[in-house]
Formats: structure tokens, C-alpha cells, sequence
């Protein structure tokens, strides 16, 4: 069952971003081309496929468009934070002690906060652009990941392997890097697809509430902010980059679920 | 038990104090701040803007006016709105009806599905029903909650024609089952992520406890299935439950954030993003201090009522 499930997400995933990325230069209308006579066209009702925005603009350019920018701020913004997460729970787990406390505390103190609350007064005091709410974004979905690496080194430091190691006078460094975090990797991997999905969702929170990414540059959670107003008119403004992204999102989360089952059967409560 | 209290309650006061250092340095170290906001009145002269910052304070070194609302806060002074110059704690509680009335009821909500789905789930493990609500969660973990408010005005209120789209209540007609009509459908909505997790959560939590020896026993005893699972199985399997929670506080304010904002709904979440974009330091501060200590204290209940519930854990 979630054999399946996981290559279902796999499959949808490799299709999305093969769309993204080869999709817009196949289409006969760019993304920004703005056509006042076909203006809220409903999908499959003339030239354009999935319909027209307010401003005439081709609603399939601008979703595949929007894929590349929410695909993007996802992948970039998941390295990001498993760089920062695995930094830290690697030194907090393998030196433990008073700085295994503090940087733990510090990840409690972090997880503590709304992180909308965080993410929105971060993204309003920074001009946002893609770059920035990326970063922004990365920086504020670490914990997790750090909280995993931190009890997985704690508990792989103690073994026989690692002890050997140590005594034939290796320095932390190589212990680290070269023995404790290849060891880990299989919950990392797991983590780190689960964050995609949530870089992904935060994403489409903050551009939604107009603090994201900035139009004309369309993100699958920014064309969702004026769709609203055109509910009634035009629902497929708001419903088809919704269901982009719920489907992209259930994908990532099939994947990790699965990867989850695969790599580490200990582990069965699901996030 | 007093000793733990106090305990915790200096760790969370610590806590709140570096939320409002950083909240209060990442507010003002911003270029722009609500002195743009008397930029563009014609006649401003950089005299006027220099007095005006004068006047508000906003002039003196970061370290002085964060000590000094250090000490206002601490007697109780939150400050007063850059708005209308109302009492931020005022403000505050005119939005907090609001937003507890749709958390409250999501929480109900949540719990009583959850359970019940999570129950369910583990009794009929790997049934047609349990592998449905195991999928089913997936997705409503994936759903951007406000797509998904969207969806309900789309299919409920313009659609179906059964339920508003938005606001707390019809103005000049507020009665009770008025107020009800509108709470469904944004609780409903706030409440679909904590219910796939509550359920999820709550099936572990089951199939740890039904294979317990005291299960067994009780089945022995000849009780009816009902028996066992309602009063020997459910009440143990709830414990860890309570701390689930106290954590999940922050993701359902988030949650109700982004829901008040797609239901036009009075409450905090709308005053939050106001208040952000008109650079309402005092207010946003205040909901962000008010946020914390909520979560702060959710957390602090949480564990304290595990033990009433639970004698075996005892409180260091």
C-alpha cells in the first residue's frame, strides 16, 4: 500500500518538474503576455487551455511557470535548512554537555513560535524576492531536522564502531564527518523530503497573504492571493494552483512516508 | 509539583525574554517603520518627521526603548497602538473573543473526530476504513489550509448556497444560531490538520496499548469489547495524547492566522497581519508576547495535567 503510494509520488513528482521545466517554451502564449479580449476565459472554453486570469493572461503558462518558483524556493529552501539542521545537531549530539543543552533549548525555544508569526515579521521587514523568502523560509524550518541528527548521533556515538574509532586517535572531525553522519543518513533523507513538502506549504502561506513572492513573477502561492475576490466569477483562478500544490505536496509526503518505511522500520508515527 | 511549577515558569520567563529581545530588534532595526507612514503627508518637512520620531520615541538607541517597554510591560502598560492610540492590551482583547471562540471549537472538534478515526484505525488495523483514513490524512497534511477554506466558501456558500462565506456574524441580526451558521465551516477548516494528526497519533497510541497485559485481562473478565475499549484502552491511550496537545497550540494558531484571513474572521490572526502591514510595532509586539506566553502555558498545562491524569509520572 504505501509502496505504492510512495512510487505514485515519485512518478507525479518527476512529471511536475519535467512540466516546469520543459512545459512553458512548448506553449503557444508566455506567461506574462497579457490578452485583454480573453479575459477570465473559463478552461477548455477557447485558446486557452486552462483558461485566462484577470488580465487575460494563460492560466497553464503560469501555473508550469509558478512550478518552477514554488519547486524551486522548496528544494533550495529544504538544502538550506538541512544544511543548518544537520550542522547543529551533529555538534549538539556528539559534544552533548552544556552545548548540546543549549543548542537543544535553543531548537525548543525556535519550535515554540507559530512559525507563521516568525516567517510573516521576517518576510515583512526583508524586500521580498525570491532569494530572500527562500532563505527565510529555510531558516525558519530547521528544528525538526536537528532534533532527528542530534538523537540519532547521540545514540551513534556510543557505539562499538564509533569507540573504535576513537581509539585509534581519529579526530572528531573525521568521527564526524566520515563515521557517525553516513550512519545517519537514511532518517536525514527521509527528514529532508518531508521538509520540501513543508517549504513548499510555507511558501504558499506567505505569498498568499501578499508577503511572498511578488507578482508579475507567479508562485503557485501567490496566484492564489487575488483568486479569492473572483471566487464566484471565476473559480478556477483559485482552485486549479490549490490543487497544484495539495498534489505536489500528498506526492512529497508519499515519498517520505515510504522512504520512512523502507530505510527505518523503528519508526512508525508519521509528522 | 511546586517546585516543578516554578521551575518551568522560570525557564518559560526566560524564554518570553529572549522572544521579545529578538521580536523587538528584528521590528526596529527595519529602514522604513512607521515614520513612512507621515512621509507622504504633503507639508512634511524632515524637521516635522524628526520631531514626530521624537515624540514617539523612536529616536533613542534600540537598548533604551526596549528597556523601557521592558518596564511599562512588566506593570502591566503594553504600550499604545501607532493606530488609533487605543491600549494595545484593549485592542487585544476585543480580538481574543474571536479567535478562542473558532480555536475552542476546532479543538472539539479535532479531539472527538480525531479520537474516533484514530480508534477506529487501530481496532480495524490494516481495514479497508483504516488504510482510507491513513491516506486521507496524508493529504489533509498536504492541503494549504486556506486552498482548503477556499474550496469549502466555493462549494458551501456560492455553490450549495448553505452556509456564509465569511464574518463572525450578520450585522444587525446577531443571534445565537446566526453566530453558529457562521462558526462551521472556518472551524471545520482550522480543524482538518490537528484532526489527521490527532488521529494519526491516536491509532499508535491505541495499538501500543491493545496489546497490553491488562487488555487482556479485562477481556478475560468476560467484559463487552465496548467495555474494553471505551473505559481500559481509550483512557490509557489518551495520556500521551495531552502532550500532543500543548504542542500542537502553535500550528493551530498559524492555522487559525491564515483561516481568519480567508473568512474575513475578527480575530487575532486579521489584527496580526494589520497591524504588520501598517508597522504597528506596539500591537505586533503585544501579539507576539500574547502568542508565547499562550503556547508557553498550553505546554506548562499540558504536562501538569498529564500527571493528574497519569499518577504513575511524577513531575521533577
Amino acid at each position: 500500500m504505501r509502496h505504492r503510494l510512495a512510487v505514485f509520488g515519485v512518478v507525479t513528482i518527476v512529471v511536475l518538474v519535467l512540466a516546469c521545466a520543459v512545459g512553458p517554451s512548448l506553449l503557444p502564449f508566455d506567461d506574462l503576455h497579457i490578452d485583454m479580449r480573453h479575459r477570465f476565459q473559463a478552461p477548455l472554453a477557447g485558446p486557452h487551455l486552462l483558461g485566462s486570469d484577470q488580465l487575460g493572461r494563460d492560466m497553464l503558462a503560469r501555473l508550469l511557470m509558478a512550478g518552477r518558483i514554488s519547486l524551486t524556493v522548496g528544494f533550495v529552501a529544504m538544502s538550506l535548512s538541512t544544511v543548518v539542521g544537520v550542522l547543529l545537531g551533529l555538534v549538539a549530539g556528539f559534544y552533548g554537555g552544556i552545548i548540546g543543552t543549549v543548542l537543544m533549548r535553543l531548537v525548543d525555544a525556535v519550535l515554540c513560535f507559530p512559525s507563521i508569526f516568525l516567517l510573516l515579521t521576517l518576510a515583512a521587514l526583508i524586500s521580498p524576492g525570491l532569494a530572500t523568502i527562500t532563505i527565510i523560509i529555510g531558516l525558519t524550518a530547521w528544528m525538526e531536522m536537528a532534533r532527528v541528527v542530534e538523537g540519532q548521533i547521540r545514540s551513534l556515538r556510543e557505539r562499538d564502531f564509533a569507540v573504535a574509532v576513537i581509539a585509534m586517535g581519529a579526530p572528531d572531525r573525521y568521527l564526524m564527518l566520515h563515521e557517525l553522519l553516513p550512519n545517519a543518513l537514511a532518517p536525514i533523507v527521509v527528514a529532508a523530503t518531508l521538509n520540501v513538502a513543508q517549504a513548499m506549504l510555507l511558501e504558499a502561506y506567505v505569498s498568499y497573504l501578499g508577503y511572498g513572492i511578488q507578482p508579475p513573477t507567479p508562485s503557485w502561492g501567490n496566484m492564489l492571493n487575488n483568486a479569492q475576490e473572483y471566487l464566484t466569477s471565476a473559480p478556477w483562478l483559485a482552485l486549479l494552483p490549490g490543487a497544484l500544490i495539495t498534489l505536489t505536496v500528498s506526492a512529497l509526503n508519499f515519498i517520505g512516508d515510504g522512504l520512512r518505511d523502507a530505510l527505518d522500520p523503528r519508526m512508525d508515527l508519521p509528522t | 509539583m511546586i517546585r516543578f511549577l516554578l521551575h518551568r515558569l522560570a525557564q518559560s520567563a526566560v524564554l518570553l525574554v529572549i522572544v521579545s529581545m529578538v521580536g523587538f530588534a528584528l521590528l526596529h532595526l527595519i529602514p522604513g517603520g512607521p515614520l513612512s507612514q507621515f512621509a507622504l503627508v504633503p507639508g512634511m518637512t524632515q524637521a516635522d518627521l524628526a520631531r514626530v520620531a521624537h515624540q514617539m520615541g523612536l529616536d533613542r538607541p534600540l537598548p533604551v526603548q526596549y528597556a523601557e517597554w521592558l518596564g511599562r510591560l512588566l506593570v502591566g502598560d503594553w504600550g499604545r497602538s501607532y493606530r488609533d492610540n487605543q491600549p494595545v492590551l484593549s485592542i487585544i482583547a476585543s480580538h481574543l473573543g474571536a479567535t478562542l471562540e473558532l480555536m475552542v471549537t476546532a479543538i472539539v472538534i479535532a479531539v472527538l473526530l480525531g479520537t474516533w478515526i484514530g480508534v477506529l484505525g487501530a481496532v480495524r488495523r490494516y481495514s479497508l476504513a483504516d488504510a482510507l483514513a491513513t491516506v486521507g490524512a496524508m493529504i489533509a497534511l498536504s492541503i494549504p489550509t486556506f486552498w482548503f477554506g477556499l474550496v469549502a466558501i466555493y462549494v458551501f456558500s456560492i455553490w450549495l448556497h448553505w452556509l456564509p462565506a465569511g464574518n463572525i456574524a450578520t450585522v444587525g441580526h446577531e443571534t445565537l444560531s446566526d453566530y453558529a451558521v457562521h462558526l462551521i465551516m472556518p472551524a471545520l477548516v482550522l480543524a482538518l490538520v490537528t484532526v489527521a494528526t490527532w488521529s494519526r497519533y491516536m491509532r499508535a497510541a491505541m495499538l501500543d496499548v491493545i496489546n497490553q497485559d491488562y487488555i487482556r485481562t479485562a477481556r478475560a473478565k468476560g467484559l463487552s469489547q465496548r467495555r474494553v475499549l471505551v473505559h481500559h484502552a481509550m483512557r490509557n491511550a489518551l495520556l500521551p495524547m495531552i502532550t500532543l496537545a500543548g504542542l500542537q497550540l502553535p500550528t493551530l494558531l498559524s492555522g487559525a492566522l491564515v483561516t481568519e484571513t480567508v473568512f474575513t474572521w475578527p480575530g487575532m490572526g486579521r489584527l496580526f497581519l494589520d497591524s504588520l502591514g501598517y508597522r504597528d510595532y506596539p500591537t505586533v509586539m503585544g501579539l507576539l508576547m500574547f502568542s508565547a506566553v499562550l503556547v508557553l502555558l498550553g505546554n506548562i498545562l499540558a504536562d501538569l495535567f498529564y500527571t493528574v491524569a497519569d499518577p504513575r509520572v511524577r513531575l521533577r
